[in-house]
């Protein structure tokens, strides 16, 4: 049966989907949704869904019940339920949850991306049917006409009833036999990302949050393309070092930047860990551009043809305006690949740029 | 699902005990329920018919978001009709339902004795019944958007209603007057035989009324002849609505004051159903080794929250307060005028008045009366109430007095209209454009400008011409007006002193 409510509850849901569609370039710009991250859902605040009405401005006061000098703070989150006591449920701000699958379709509806195209012919469907063996039981479409004669005609040389010079072999109710089938999980598509970051004294903790926020979601998005996924973060300034996902955005170092440190990094990463037959791999790295030397730039370009763009999905490459960069590798890279689909780079301004760059880099459907 | 032999025969000892007490109730029909359908019937304000709107699913989620986080449980649901229906968990243990019982008796007899309740709809569950077949065939005659929006809109004024049409027993204004303002005025005359009529209606007196309606009519009149805080009766009778836009503002308005009086005397009859679920339980009907189970849910319901204001429980207490001060006959200037502490503290005049008084005064009080009249200083002492503000630096609250007139005027302030500002209808035709012009009856707080503005535009969308309301600003006087396209604001004079 369905409820009554269940048709108020999914218009409501609808409401709230709409309300984050139109906000979700502020969302991704302002990135407070990733503090209110949970296991698999966001939680919202949705100012908007409620209904305005004529009521006091808040001053904040209220009254209270229990022992504290006067001056004493009380806990956050205590004194909220003062005041009127409402009979509305959910009166000012509200907090949504959003599964991130949600969010995912959202954020693809609003860009506009395309699903991923699986790569290779690996791609099979994660469980299949697949006729196996033989039963006793089945329906009738299945029987094995074959075997199920066979038997009968034995039973029937067992039984003496064979005539051979008048064959009829009418087969018994339990000589009959049926195929039958196991379903067979194959091994689900599964995806790694290796973020990589310059974290030398060029990269700012602006920079660092743009690099954060736009992380969050190219991992939104891709998880809701894959079953399987996992995260890997290098960090890099002159060396590389694979860190854990606290430290990448935190971690900050100066001195010099050597991008082919990281490069040797990941595809060292994929050889010993994803082998690209059993893994969609993407590799994003970020950086403000600068790096040690034209030579080193070289090492990057060749060890990417060489060692890196084969085996992945796609590669990524954000550079972030810094105010000390020179924002040189995205152009090398650009003239070095210039019909490598697999090579996508993209320039991020500040952080109105995230959007534009999210789009390039999940445009492709790769 | 009916109740189970078992609880029908408490049901009818808690009955019969509350009915002993001199609780005066509505018959009561008690519903078993699931957790599921508990969160759908809460969800709708207690009516399970009601009109649909995603609102409803709001709650909805709010509630099973609750339930599911183990937060919080709905443990009673009573719906003012008669009969009264109220809802029981199914889940809950015989001992839950046996307190549940006895709470709703009190809630009942609240309804019905209470003078606010006095003219509500007591077949309210078959109006909202009625109410939502009729949402549901505007929504298949004109399509669900456009329904939907326009239920927005009145929801968004729902709290513009005048509450002291609650003792307005029939609510159902004609439109006759305004109708018999169109054409030429007509002269009533007395009925007469045909040869007769030139002596019983002479032609000059007929000519002179005439003319003298013409003149009353020339005569523009304003309306409304008084401000009114009727706002939305006031949009119902003048706004230029479809019929079903009509019909969808009166339903609103209809269930707005419905739930009025619930939202003025939640203090009251919560603290009353508390009161009596206590006397019933502790004095009638608990089995000996209930008793723990008692105490520890007693305890839920009352608890508060440091620093939090329970209705139950300051409800309860100040019953509990009131019946012990008439008891002891600690009212009045004698005992008021008292300034020796000892004798103060022994005072015992053996009055013994108290139950007597709590229910003369569950009859003819509100919330804001009552805190009004019995929030004594000793009361405010004794539970430890304060007023909470948040600390101007750090943003977090912090208790900001215990003086007892700060509490009390906050408390006042909080319940005054429901906690809504005073807003009227002052003039239909303003600047004689057919322009509505509003007026926030100002007291010392300020609107909440940006919402203001945002609600503002919701009543122009229903009046159809710009809309203006009169507020101030920290005291200074302001006018905001909508205009159909955009929202202006001024600095006037303010007309209202």
């Amino acid at each position: 049966m369905v409820h009554r409510i269940d048709i108020d509850h999914a218009r409501f849901r609808q409401i709230v989907r709409g309300r984050v569609k139109r906000d979700l370039a502020r969302y991704i710009t302002h990135g407070e949704l990733i503090g209110r991250r949970g296991k698999e859902s966001v939680s919202i605040p949705l100012p908007q869904v409620s209904l305005p009405r004529f009521r006091f401005g808040e001053n904040g006061k209220g009254v209270g019940q229990g022992p504290g000098e006067e001056g004493s703070p009380m806990q956050p989150g205590e004194g909220d339920g003062s005041g009127q006591a409402g009979a509305d449920a959910a009166e000012h701000t509200l907090e949504v949850e959003v599964t991130l699958e949600e969010l995912a379709a959202i954020l693809g509806e609003e860009l506009e991306l395309p699903n991923i195209e699986p790569r290779g012919e690996r791609e099979v469907d994660s469980a299949h049917d697949r006729f196996s063996g033989i039963s006793n039981v089945g329906p009738e479409g299945l029987r094995h006409f074959r075997r199920t004669f066979r038997r009968a005609l034995r039973r029937e040389l067992a039984s003496g009833q064979y005539d051979p010079r008048n064959p009829i072999v009418v087969p018994h109710r339990e000589d009959r036999l049926y195929k039958s089938w196991t379903t067979r999980e194959a091994p689900e598509s599964r995806a790694v990302i290796i973020y990589m970051m310059d974290v030398s004294g060029s990269m700012g903790n602006e920079q660092k949050e743009i690099v954060r926020i736009e992380s969050f979601w190219l991992d939104t998005w891709l998880r809701s393309q894959y079953k399987n996924i996992e995260t890997c973060y290098i960090v890099h300034d002159a060396a590389a070092k694979e860190v854990d996902q606290e430290t990448f955005y935190h971690l900050r170092e100066s001195g010099g930047t050597k991008i082919s440190s990281a490069y040797e990094l990941c595809a060292r990463l994929i050889d010993e860990r994803y082998p690209p037959s059993d893994w969609n791999i993407y590799p994003f790295h970020f950086s403000d551009g600068d790096n040690w030397s034209g030579k080193d730039t070289e090492r990057c370009v060749a060890m990417l043809r060489e060692r890196i763009l084969p085996k992945v999905n796609q590669f990524g490459y954000g550079q972030v305006k810094s105010a000390y960069g020179t924002g040189q590798f995205k152009g090398d890279l650009d003239a070095a690949f210039p019909d490598e689909p697999r090579v996508v780079t993209s320039d991020v301004q500040n952080r109105d740029g995230i959007l534009d760059s999210i789009k390039t880099f999940l445009g492709k459907g790769r | 699902m009916t109740l189970t032999p078992e609880l029908r025969a408490i049901k009818e000892r808690v009955e019969a005990f509350a009915r002993d007490y001199g609780l005066d109730f509505f018959e009561t029909h008690y519903e078993m329920i699931d957790h599921e359908s508990m969160n759908e019937i809460a969800a709708y304000g207690g009516f399970p018919t009601r009109y649909p709107h995603w609102r409803h699913g709001m709650s909805y989620e709010h509630y099973s978001k609750g339930y599911q986080y183990g937060l919080q449980k709905i443990s009673e649901l009573v719906i003012n009709n008669d009969p009264c229906y109220a809802y029981l968990m199914r889940s809950n243990s015989t001992l839950d339902q046996k307190m549940v019982m006895a709470h709703v008796y009190g809630h009942s007899d609240f309804f019905k004795c209470n003078l606010w309740f006095k003219n509500s709809n007591r077949k309210m569950v078959d109006q909202m019944a009625n109410h939502g077949v009729r949402i549901r065939r505007h929504v298949e005659q004109v399509g669900v958007d456009e329904v939907e929006r326009f239920i927005d809109l009145c929801l968004s004024l729902e709290n513009l209603v005048d509450l002291n049409n609650l003792y307005v027993a029939s609510d159902h204004k004609t439109r006759e007057a305004e109708d018999s303002g169109r054409g030429d005025v007509s002269v009533r005359k007395l009925r007469s035989k045909g040869y007769m009529d030139r002596y019983i209606n002479p032609p000059e007196l007929i000519e002179a009324e005439r003319e003298r309606l013409r003149e009353a009519k020339a005569t523009p009149q304003r309306v409304p002849a008084q401000p009114t805080r009727d706002v939305l009766g006031f949009l119902l009778e003048h706004a230029p609505l479809k019929g079903w836009q009509r019909d969808v503002l009166g339903m609103i308005r209809a269930e707005a004051l419905y739930f009025a009086p619930q939202a003025m005397t939640k203090i009251m009859n919560e603290g009353w159903a508390s009161y009596w679920h206590s006397k019933l339980m502790t004095e009638c009907l608990l089995e000996d080794h209930e008793l723990i189970d008692y105490a520890e849910m007693h305890a839920a319901v009352l608890g508060t929250q440091p620093g939090q204001l329970n209705p139950y429980k300051l409800g309860l207490e100040l019953w509990r307060d009131i019946e012990d001060r008439w008891n002891r006959g600690r009212h009045g200037s004698a005992f008021d005028a008292c300034d020796d502490m000892a004798a103060k503290h022994d005072w015992d005049t053996g009055a013994m008045a108290g139950r007597d008084k709590i229910f003369e005064i569950r009859t003819v009080m509100h919330d804001v009366s009552f805190i009004d009249a019995f929030l004594t200083e000793d009361f405010c002492r004794e539970q430890q109430l304060f007023v909470f503000q948040p600390n101007s630096r750090s943003g977090q609250n912090e208790i900001g007095s215990r003086d007892f007139d700060e509490v009390k005027q906050q408390l006042l302030f909080s319940m005054t209209n429901m906690g809504n500002p005073i807003i009227e209808v002052v003039e239909a035709n303003h600047r004689n454009r057919g322009e509505l012009y509003l007026l926030h009856r100002w007291e010392g707080h300020d609107l909440q400008f940006d919402e203001a503005a945002e609600t503002l535009k919701n009543v122009c969308a229903i009046w159809g011409r710009p809309v203006h309301i009169e507020t101030r600003d920290e005291g200074r006087g302001r006018l905001i007006t909508f205009d159909g396209e955009r929202v202006e604001s001024e600095d006037i004079t303010p007309t209202f002193a």
